[in-house]
């Protein structure tokens, strides 16, 4: 009897230290993104006008836009998606479906994820040593190639983990009417976990949007509109380093707003995935 | 429902007709398990045979011998003779895919794939057949007739296979296997998920495609043995004890083991 009543005071002051510590932590994390997302509006949402998206990145005392680094965005983004999700995808299924518990798949599986947190320059000098060295100028295809690197692990990743969920039961029943494995694989399993590959696909591409260290040696960067992939190319987080830097106020503001418009786009993705991968789990 | 014809069917029909399936000395394997011992056994054409027998005795293992389902896994081999009308289907030349379309399966678990209702029983047809998109209409209806479906789920045919009930789950699997035409159907505890309803139908179904088709059913369940097959098989710990009519098997069993098992002492 003493001895509990001495226990329980002291066991209610940890539980309480324990929940404040915990409360608190979380506070400061959202109080940080808030912080950072309301900085963000606060210098950024003054930029926002038309010509941000209809006119190019100009030289200091000119109106100018940041329509070339939207569209060296995208177009960098699209180049590495063309690449790394065929990639990411086939070699998810290939861990999930045929390698299983090989050897080559246990190794796949553990360069996969030393990849999945490689440091992003260290991509970026790879290729600048592969694309850009060999040919001679920077181009916005070794860009998208250094995206690719970087977005086909997490692909690899989220649909080896989705395949796994597809019951074995659906495999056996598609194959007990006849249907070879690659048929099953394509019509049965990936549409039974569509949404969560597809939100893989969109994870990725919020990561390959928002990198700046692998461009800085592959893209450069451009001033002028263009949409060839052989040459230099700008892109949105490019632009944001090199204005940010700039100590012309009118760059240094156009630097907020292109940061406003990267993580709001990055911020809409992951918002998309998240709903996606909770309607795969609701099934 | 046809009660008085279910409960009959399986005395008219006990004639002995062709062997459709002849096992002759199987032996099954799980990495080093020895989980069927020198099985022989044969299913009669256009006949319900039902195997039997306590958890872990090997019966759903047999079933998935006959249409090689345990292929999909490493370390599963059989050895012995399963012969399909004369052909050894464990030789190992054989053309699974073509095997299974001989030789259907029905799964304890519902199991619709992730699309339309229609889709669910067209794509098994497609595999096989080009047909032009009328005769698929009219093969996809005539699957869910069979299956006794078709009135539930003719105005939803594009709603999604997932959103029907377990029991119309079940019943629009065994569409999905009836439309591809097999020679065998292979039932694996095909009601015990099922409420008492469901499972009437189903068993009604099996009763109906008897006849039609060489069936093998595994299930838990004595009184459903008894009520939808011509022929019993009882094994225990991976052998077979005693294979004989339904009738025989449950009314003057030889073996005592089978005699314990059916009248409820274990298992």
């Amino acid at each position: 009897m003493t001895a509990a009543a001495n226990l329980y005071p002291r066991r209610r002051a940890r539980n309480v230290i324990w929940t404040v510590l915990a409360y608190g932590a979380t506070a400061l994390g959202l109080a940080m993104l808030t912080i950072i997302l309301a900085t963000l509006l606060w210098n950024g949402f003054g930029g926002l006008s038309l010509d941000v998206f209809t006119k190019n990145t100009a030289p200091p005392g000119v109106v100018g836009g940041l329509l070339n680094s939207i569209v060296g965005s995208i177009i960098m983004t699209v180049i590495g998606l063309a690449i790394g999700a065929p990639l990411g995808i086939l070699a998810g299924t290939y861990l999930a479906e045929y390698g299983a518990n090989s050897r080559l798949a246990v190794v796949v599986r553990f360069i996969n994820d030393i990849l999945l947190s490689a440091p992003s320059i260290i991509v970026g000098l790879f290729i600048y040593q592969l694309l850009v060295v060999t040919v001679g100028h920077f181009s916005a295809l070794a860009g998208g190639v250094s995206l690719a690197v970087l977005g086909a692990p997490i692909m690899v990743r989220t649909t080896e983990d989705m395949l796994n969920l597809v019951p074995n039961s659906l495999r056996e029943a598609a194959s007990a009417l006849g249907m070879p494995r690659s048929l099953v694989i394509r019509n049965v399993a990936y549409r039974a976990v569509a949404s969560g590959i597809i939100t893989g696909i969109l994870l990725a591409i919020a990561r390959m949007t928002g990198e700046t260290a692998p461009l800085i040696f592959t893209a450069l960067g451009n001033s002028l509109f263009t949409v060839d992939p052989r040459g230099p190319m700008s892109a949105l987080p490019l632009i944001i380093y090199e204005f940010a830097r700039s100590p012309y106020a009118e760059q240094q503001r156009l630097a907020w707003t292109g940061a406003l418009i990267l993580t709001f786009a990055v911020l809409g993705l992951s918002i998309m995935a998240r709903v996606l991968s909770a309607s795969i789990k609701q099934k | 429902m046809t009660n008085e014809v279910s409960a009959q069917a399986p005395l008219q029909r006990a004639a002995p007709t062709a062997e459709k399936v002849v096992l002759r000395g199987l032996n099954f394997y799980y990495g080093k398990v020895h989980a069927l011992k020198d099985v022989d056994l044969s299913l009669y054409e256009g006949q319900v045979t039902a195997f039997i027998g306590p958890s872990g005795c090997g019966k759903s293992t047999l079933l998935r011998v006959l249409n090689r389902m345990y292929d999909l896994y490493p370390g599963q081999r059989a050895e012995g003779e399963v012969m399909l009308d004369g052909e050894n289907i464990l030789s190992p030349g054989l053309d699974l895919n073509l095997l299974r379309s001989r030789v259907g399966m029905v799964f304890q678990k519902p199991t619709p794939f992730p699309m339309t209702i229609y889709e669910n029983i067209a794509f098994g047809v497609r595999l096989y057949e080009k047909l032009p998109k009328s005769e698929l209409d009219a093969r996809v209806e005539s699957a869910l007739r069979r299956a006794a479906l078709w009135t539930e789920v003719k105005d939803k045919l594009n709603a999604s296979g997932l959103s029907l009930s377990g029991g119309q789950q079940q019943r629009l699997c065994i569409a999905r296997t009836v439309a591809i035409s097999p020679e065998v159907i292979l039932f694996d505890e095909p009601a015990s998920a099922l409420d008492p309803i469901s499972t009437a139908k189903i068993e009604e179904l099996i009763d109906e495609l008897s006849g039609d088709y060489t069936i093998a059913i595994v299930t838990h369940n004595m009184q459903q043995a008894a009520r939808v097959s011509h022929y019993t098989a009882f094994m225990y710990l991976g052998e077979m004890v005693e294979f004989a009519e339904t009738n025989a098997v449950f009314t003057s069993p030889r073996d005592k083991r089978t005699q314990d098992y059916v009248t409820g002492r274990f298992g």
